[in-house]
């Protein structure tokens, strides 16, 4: 069994204790619009925070739950939709321009609902069934946008979503739009982390390792894994309205198959054990597809062909460290700490 | 000893009711085989009560039907006057059952006073809840009240991967005192422990407070008739015997099966 948080750790570590790589990272993220330029603002890095918070959710059922659900992507298209839908978009006849402070809670609620109501049916499953079922609702949702148009205006979806205009600051601007998307990538890693070592965190991780001793102390499972999926739809959610405003519109694409797999590929390439893993293989993954077609041309290949780099590049992950890059991290430490060196093994150094 | 006594117009109903547990007719079958073939058997209020039998007797899918693990083919099950026969495990939890496993079954990563704050929790009402406990918690001290009644104090920050096997007997027990213990099923709970961990579980079992009774199943003797009022002997599915630990030690069928005769402790393993 391997709980990996603990409760009675409960003292916050006092800000002397937090590892310098913590503080360099966060002085470099904050720091960021100085020395990166709008591209790698608003594609790279804000789009590494959305993909990672969507990935976040999955880390949090996967890795604290042990529940691989594929349909973190569909509930945060469900958000993105809502806010098109109730909020302001290009498509004038179909939303209905609601404030955006009653939309986003609005949004939250409804990928909330959904997740729960898929949640009742696939925690009855574990494994490759609850794969099976939530790629089955994957798929359903994302035929079902496309065919509906009274409500999901079908194959053209919702064009002209923008961030509301809040503190008369343009959000969707390189600079405020990467601090927005930090921002909320910060506050979901710390509130993952964070629940991760409260008692429903604490029995989640328990649920994962034994359920049948965790029914024993008293814990219905059940409804703990539902709930569970309850909490990770919320951080989908927020991630789903960050993309909606990213791309400025949402359309049945935006939750079709090959976006459910990434959001897959992202948790397992930065690894499950830890929030922060999402977030890293967001990261390699908008890297990969923003400079592989370049390579690759450069290489007199086809640019288009640069989802075979990425999936060259999630097999190799796996191959050597089915953890993920958090994985190779902890494998590099411990070598460190047996004063071998990394690359050649060798002890002594 | 800090297991809280029953509370509440519930229990208060149920412990005049009669039984702490009640199978009736109870069978279990998987395929053609009957793993328990019509038991019945009643368990008082505070009564403390020894399963024997050989292995394959059934006692441990007594136990499992009686926690809810397994659902029975046929019978009832009652438990403090309440039929819970088809109640899921955490329902059964929750009436005031608990159950140590045969191996121990516990958070290796976790600590050991993380392992007992998690029993706590899952028997109290805020085992949903997303605030981080603080160390003022009750329930902490609750946990480590437990801790030192099993007497793992000094252990209580260790990881539970790293504690001894008998500690980690030692632990499961903590685990079932969580809460508000009624009835207590000890499946095994010597086995693989040293003569001083055995006489360290003698006193922890009979040190319980007298309103918890227990179910133990076990096959040392002599800690099982040490620490129990009655005895129920097992074989191939049926309840074979049932009396007083001297009526069973001296009753003849029970000698040729079991004890080869008479027993030196630690030989009824049959």
């Amino acid at each position: 069994m391997a709980v990996a948080e603990t409760a009675s750790g409960t003292t916050p570590a006092p800000a002397g204790r937090i590892p310098p790589r913590y503080w360099v990272t966060g002085a470099l993220l904050l720091l960021m619009p100085a020395i990166a330029n709008d591209f790698f603002l608003y594609q790279v890095f804000g789009w590494a925070f959305i993909l990672g918070t969507i990935a976040l959710s999955l880390q949090f059922l996967a890795g604290y739950g042990g529940m691989v659900s594929l349909l973190q992507m569909s509930v945060a298209a469900l958000a993105g939709y809502v806010v098109a839908i109730l909020g302001t978009s290009g498509t004038v006849a179909l939303s209905l321009g609601w404030p955006w402070w009653v939309v986003i809670p609005i949004a939250l609620a409804g990928a909330c609902l959904f997740a729960t109501a898929v949640g009742a049916l696939a925690v009855r499953t574990e494994g490759i069934y609850m794969i099976m079922i939530t790629l089955a609702i994957a798929a359903a949702f994302f035929y079902f946008t496309r065919q509906n148009y009274s409500i999901f205006n079908g194959y053209s979806g919702f064009p002209g979503v923008v961030p509301p205009p809040v503190l008369g600051l343009d959000w969707r601007q390189p600079v405020p739009f990467y601090y927005l998307t930090l921002g909320v990538a910060l506050v979901c890693y710390l509130v993952v982390l964070y629940v991760a070592r409260a008692p429903f965190g604490l029995a989640l991780q328990g649920v994962r390792d034994n359920p049948r001793r965790m029914a024993a102390l008293g814990f219905d499972v059940f409804w703990h894994r539902v709930l569970a999926q309850g909490f990770a739809a919320v951080i989908a959610g927020l991630g789903g309205i960050l993309l909606v405003w990213q791309n400025g519109q949402i359309s049945p694409g935006t939750a079709g198959l090959p976006a459910v797999f990434d959001i897959l590929v992202v948790a397992i390439v930065g690894g499950l054990r830890h929030p922060v893993g999402p977030y890293i293989g967001a990261l390699i993954y908008v890297l990969l597809r923003a400079f592989a077609p370049d390579v690759l041309q450069a290489l007199g290949l086809s640019g288009e062909r640069f989802k075979m780099v990425v999936g060259i590049g999630f097999l190799a992950v796996v191959w050597w460290s089915p953890d993920g890059v958090l994985g190779l991290w902890d494998r590099w430490r411990a070598l460190r700490a047996a004063g071998r060196d990394p690359l050649t093994g060798r002890a002594g150094r | 000893m800090s297991p809280a006594a029953p509370e509440g117009p519930r229990l208060a109903a149920a412990a005049g009711s009669g039984n702490a547990l009640e199978l009736r007719g109870v069978t279990k079958t998987f395929g053609a085989l009957a793993a328990l073939s019509d038991v019945t058997l009643s368990v008082r209020p505070g009564e403390r009560r020894a399963v024997l039998g050989s292995n394959g007797a059934g006692k441990t899918t007594l136990f499992n039907c009686i926690t809810g693990d397994f659902l029975p083919s046929s019978g009832t099950i009652r438990l403090f006057g309440e039929d819970v026969t088809r109640f899921p495990a955490h329902e059964r939890i929750r009436r005031g059952l608990r159950r140590t496993y045969q191996i121990s079954l516990l958070f290796g990563g976790l600590s050991v006073l993380d392992n007992v704050y998690l029993a706590c929790r899952g028997v109290g009402r805020a085992r949903f809840s997303l605030v981080r406990p603080r160390r003022s918690d009750p329930v902490m001290a609750q946990a480590q009240d437990l801790i030192a009644a099993v007497h793992l104090a000094a252990v209580q920050a260790t990881a539970v991967a790293a504690l001894s096997y008998g500690q980690q007997r030692q632990l499961e027990i903590a685990l079932a005192l969580a809460g508000a213990p009624r009835l207590i099923l000890f499946d095994e709970p010597a086995a693989g422990l040293s003569p001083a961990e055995r006489a360290d579980l003698v006193a922890i079992l009979t040190g319980l407070p007298a309103h918890i009774g227990f179910v133990i199943i076990e096959h040392d003797m002599d800690v099982a008739l040490r620490v129990a009022e009655r005895v129920t002997m097992m074989h191939n599915g049926r309840i074979f015997r049932e009396g007083a630990p001297a009526e069973i030690e001296d009753d003849v069928e029970v000698q040729a099966l079991y004890l080869g005769g008479g027993h030196g402790g630690g030989g009824g393993h049959g």
